[in-house]
């Protein structure tokens, strides 16, 4: 159990690093989508259902959305 | 000189911090009011969920300014992009018949779970929040995988969405005249612990509040769209 959690929070904070480091702000927007989605799980295992929902459903989901549809409407390369 | 003053200032922060911390018990419960609603939130409420039984029933009128900030958002998102409004630049091309084909048969499924997290707010993990973001999720499906082919119903969304505020607030008002007397009171009969139909007046509740989030989710997520 604490393995996985030390793999998933290892996972973590190497998605939030990249996310900083890409590009293509379109991997950076998957690496944060990550974070998000790792978070609902850590949220899971710490017995905390309801949280993991809302943190899958509006982290992960919606707020990527939101980035993807805004990077459509600029430009997908940092200069 | 500013280098050093700021080291300083992060010293005291730090000690500060830390000796307020080291004042704190972990591990040992000092919430008098938590335990209250971990030991008698099934009586009073009816609801198995203690979560939802918080948000919904002790804590509900928090719950009512939740939604009308989320309300508000939606409003001023509205009228910002209402402002921009502007012919879109660019051409996309048509999404794939494989992709097209998968994006409509998973609509009505995640639609249906969506529905299913907020009727069973009070029984399951999750409510009228949860099972509204996921519909509105079942949208973004939609918007990106069928590209403007489908529209959601305008009508439909602000429909649901006033309606959904208008029933929470006509709830509480029932509330407040009936019985005991206070805004949001649960006057409804508790019914059967850890059925569909009990917990009173709280899946009306979230059914509202799932309605009406998804319909502003969906809502934001179609101005967004319009705009690109």
């Amino acid at each position: 159990m604490i393995l996985i959690v030390t793999f998933l929070v290892i996972a973590m904070l190497a998605a939030a690093i990249s996310a900083y480091f890409f590009k293509d702000l379109l991997s950076a927007v998957i690496a944060s989508c990550m974070v998000s989605l790792i978070a609902a799980v850590l949220f899971f295992f710490l017995h905390a259902p309801d949280v993991a929902m809302a943190e899958a459903s509006i982290g992960a989901a919606l707020v990527t959305a939101v980035f993807v549809i805004a990077i459509r409407r600029t430009e997908r390369y940092e200069k | 000189m500013r280098k050093i003053i700021g080291i300083i200032l992060l010293i005291i922060i730090a000690w500060g911090i830390g000796t307020s911390l080291q004042e704190i018990p972990f591990g040992i419960s000092r919430a008098k009011l938590a335990d209250h609603y971990i030991h008698n939130g099934k009586e009073e409420t009816g609801a198995a969920n203690i979560v939802t039984s918080v948000v919904v029933s002790y804590r509900s009128l928090d719950t009512l300014g939740e939604v009308t900030v989320l309300f508000l958002a939606a409003i001023g998102l509205g009228a910002v992009l209402a402002a921009l409004k502007q012919k879109s630049v660019k051409e996309s091309e048509k999404a794939s018949l494989i992709l097209s084909t998968g994006c409509r048969l998973l609509f009505p499924l995640i639609l249906l779970f969506g529905a299913y997290i907020f009727i069973h707010g009070h029984l399951t993990p999750g409510g009228g929040f949860q099972g509204g973001a996921i519909v509105a999720s079942a949208f973004v499906l939609m918007y990106l995988g069928c590209h403007k082919e489908k529209k959601i119903n305008e009508t439909g969304s602000i429909l649901s969405e006033s309606l959904g505020g208008l029933a929470f607030i006509v709830i509480g008002l029932i509330g407040l005249a009936i019985g005991t007397g206070y805004f949001l009171n649960n006057f409804l009969p508790k019914g059967e612990f850890n059925t569909l139909l009990s917990a009173g007046i709280i899946p009306i509740i979230y059914i509202a509040i799932g309605f009406k989030v998804g319909a502003e989710l969906s809502k934001i997520i179609d101005l967004l769209m319009e705009e690109s």
